[in-house]
């Protein structure tokens, strides 16, 4: 015989352990409290983490499924929640998160009727989820969770929103657990010509000076031990999107950088000199392309993705190989040949050296004036002995981090990158230090991104977690400014930036911190914030007028590189 | 680059806001709709969706990736002209009385193809089935004669010219795949 019949609010609940969830971010209210009822009976099994915002929640669910590789549970209510979740719900859409996000609705029969915190919560996010969809009956959950899961984690991983109405939480159910792992109308994984990988190996095997670019892709296919594998055979140099950081341990002799806007020298020049371009994972952003018409016009490009949608979006290619790397990478790494490309490899030191004389030098070992933000990054990733989780904010933090933040271990590398969501810092760092507790979570936020999620040091405080916090504080939103200064002028329109007392407001939520205005004592603030284990504010006060360089102009050629005097 | 007028196919599960799901990919891109049919496809529980849009190449081929892409759509293809057959319908209102005045209605009937599906005393209303221009010409010839009480035009419904089905191709591969994962 059947179990006796439960709500759809405990299915729900059922559906998600069956899923494997332990962790939820979220926030209750009016349309989802029966979920919240049911999960008081589940504290045992799923640790429910209330953030201060419903933002938040979406962006600490990211922080989680980054750090972890499993997909980040939201739940919150109807309306203005939903509404609120959409910033979070977008990045991790541009960004390929997994996430399951559960918004709360009216009644089925009140739906259409303006009803007290409706709104039409398919309509708006079905631009910017893989799947979104509107449980109305109870019988419908099991089901819908399953496949929300299937799909946030398949193929090219992305959230997936679940409208949860509020009479199917209610209705009765005789609960069976499902299992989804195929839907007729979705190919997670394109299908592939195995001639392609020859293809792609003679490409590769005939090049004389080839190169590679490292995305995301390779993280989301845990094939970081593959990528270094079919790197080191055919002795290809390579470069990373700012998702990519971390994939390739910074000091690998292999790695050459960061691609883009604010990327090095070496491998923004080299991209226009290579015979062979290998993208790996990564979708050719225009951060890191620049202008279309002058990209690696010379190089025949082979282009690795698990999304065939990406292939020729932006960058034509010779060789489309379509698959998760995690395969797809061993394939080719067979057909190879071992070669080496010594003379192609060292022609990069000439850049590092301009580099470094030009820009790192005076930005990571400044003798005098105000303290640099290059110099504080260096120096916390070496507190950490380099082996922390950089979670960043959005801005000139979030470059200069990128920069010179170092990585011995990989999925450390937490921030938003295609959507540039200011405020993802704090909540982010929330989830990545729930999702990996073991491990040092080092933020760097602006003064002004910290103040767009502020109202999570709440959350920090309730669930004590030991996040290590720096703002690297200029008194001005920097990279807004600093396109002011280059490109408008100098005239900083509404840039300036008057700021609170960080600390007494750090203090207020039980956390402790330090100020430092001098370079004297920024060693000391930094020992003060690692003495232990629990959260700390370091507010560094930087050069007011710093700018991240090198920088290449928006829409010009990735060879048009800004040195700065 | 050159632009073309392109016949979007699609055919996708049966599923609501599927039509919001394709319409705002050619919302983000500008790019303005010209023709829209929607119905159920030979194959039960697959709708299919006919679009014409005037645009490049380039633009196309990534616009039908992105609608493939979308979970509940089972496969999309683009073509031109040359691939298709392809058909419009049309319907024209006219007045009894005007109608009668043009002297010879059999000339009329005979000379466009056309049906007649409703007389009353007041008002004839007449079927055209054809290209745009064809179904444009009538139109033009009667609005500047009798004059054209209505006029309603469908969408295009297109169909390939290749003997080859593609969609139970592709349903037969799925089955193929579903069994394996069943023996799996």
């Amino acid at each position: 015989m059947s179990k006796k019949p439960i709500s759809g609010s405990y299915a729900l609940i059922e559906s998600l352990l069956n899923e494997g969830v332990d962790t939820i971010f979220g926030y209750p209210g009016g349309a989802i409290i029966p979920v919240f009822d049911a999960l008081y009976d589940y504290y045992e099994r799923i640790r429910y983490i209330l953030t201060r915002h419903e933002q938040g929640a979406t962006h600490a669910a990211q922080g989680y499924a980054r750090v972890s590789g499993k997909v980040g549970v939201c739940i919150v209510t109807s309306g203005p929640a939903a509404t609120n979740a959409i910033t979070g719900i977008g990045d991790a859409m541009i960004d390929s998160t997994p996430l399951v996000v559960i918004t709360g609705q009216v009644s089925a029969n009140l739906l259409g009727t303006d009803a007290f915190q409706e709104i039409d919560v398919v309509g708006i996010t079905q631009p910017i989820t893989k799947w979104s969809y509107q449980i109305r009956r109870p019988e419908e959950i099991a089901w819908a969770v399953a496949r929300a899961f299937y799909i946030a984690k398949s193929g090219r991983p992305g959230p997936v929103v679940l409208d949860f109405a509020k009479n199917a939480q209610l209705g009765l159910i005789d609960y069976k657990p499902e299992f989804c792992n195929f839907i007729r109308s979705y190919l997670p994984v394109p299908n592939i010509d195995e001639n392609i990988f020859k293809k792609a190996a003679d490409l590769i095997n005939s090049a004389k000076k080839p190169f590679a670019l490292v995305g995301q892709g390779v993280t989301i296919g845990q094939a970081e031990d593959e990528l270094k594998e079919f790197l080191d055979k055919a002795d290809i140099p390579a470069a990373w999107t700012l998702l990519g950081e971390s994939a390739m341990p910074t000091d690998y002799r292999l790695n050459k950088g960061m691609l883009g806007m604010h990327g090095n020298i070496g491998p923004n020049i080299k991209t226009n000199e290579c015979d062979v371009l290998i993208a790996i994972g990564m979708r050719f952003d225009d951060r890191v392309t620049g202008d279309l018409t002058n990209y690696a016009k010379q190089a025949k490009v082979i282009h690795m993705d698990i999304d065939s949608a990406e292939i020729d979006k932006n960058v034509k290619t010779s060789v489309a190989v379509l698959g998760n790397v995690k395969t797809t990478l061993p394939t080719i790494t067979k057909l190879l040949k071992k070669t080496n490309h010594k003379e192609w490899i060292e022609s990069f030191k000439e850049h590092e050296e301009q580099e470094y004389q030009n820009v790192i030098k005076s930005e990571t070992e400044p003798a005098e004036g105000a303290i640099k933000m290059g110099e504080v990054i260096s120096k916390i990733s070496e507190a950490c002995r380099h082996e922390a989780i950089l979670v960043t904010d959005v801005g000139q933090n979030q470059m200069m981090a990128a920069r010179y933040f170092k990585f011995k271990k990989k999925r450390s590398m937490i921030t938003s990158g295609g959507l540039g969501t200011m405020g993802f810092g704090i909540p982010a760092a929330i989830g990545a230090k729930v999702g990996a507790p073991e491990r040092t979570v080092c933020l760097f936020c602006g003064d002004g991104g910290f103040q767009m999620t502020i109202q999570e040091l709440g959350t920090i405080m309730q669930e004590n977690l030991g996040i290590k916090m720096v703002i690297l504080n200029n008194n001005y939103l920097g990279m807004v400014r600093q396109w002011q200064e280059l490109f408008h002028g100098k005239r900083y329109s509404s840039t300036l930036m008057a700021n609170p007392d960080f600390i007494a407001i750090a203090n207020a939520y039980k956390i402790k911190g330090k100020e430092i205005s001098d370079r004297e004592s920024l060693d000391e603030g930094i020992k003060e914030m690692f003495a232990d284990d629990s959260a700390f504010l370091l507010v560094v006060n930087v050069e007011q007028f710093g700018l991240v360089y090198p920088m290449v102009p928006a829409g010009t050629a990735v060879t048009n590189i800004l040195l700065g005097e | 680059m050159e632009t073309k007028l392109y016949t979007v196919t699609i055919f996708s599960e049966n599923t609501p806001g599927l039509l919001n799901q394709i319409t705002i990919i050619f919302t983000r891109r500008q790019l303005n709709i010209e023709t829209l049919s929607v119905s159920p496809s030979a194959i039960k529980g697959i709708h299919k969706f006919t679009i014409t849009v005037e645009t490049t190449l380039d633009s196309i081929q990534k616009v039908v990736k992105q609608i493939d892409k979308r979970v509940d759509i089972l496969k999309a293809y683009y073509n031109t002209d040359d691939d298709l057959i392809y058909q419009e319908i049309a319907l024209y209102k006219l007045a009894t009385d005007k109608i009668l005045s043009l002297g010879s209605i059999e000339a009329l009937i005979r000379r466009y193809n056309v049906r007649i599906l409703d007389i009353t005393p007041t008002c004839v209303v007449i079927e055209k089935t054809g290209l745009y221009e064809e179904t444009q010409e009538l139109f033009e010839e009667l609005q500047s004669s009798i004059g054209v009480l209505q006029f309603i035009r469908s969408g295009r419904v297109a169909i390939t010219k290749s003997k080859v089905e593609r969609l139970s191709d592709m349903l037969a591969s799925i089955d193929e795949c579903t069994k394996r994962k069943q023996i799996d």
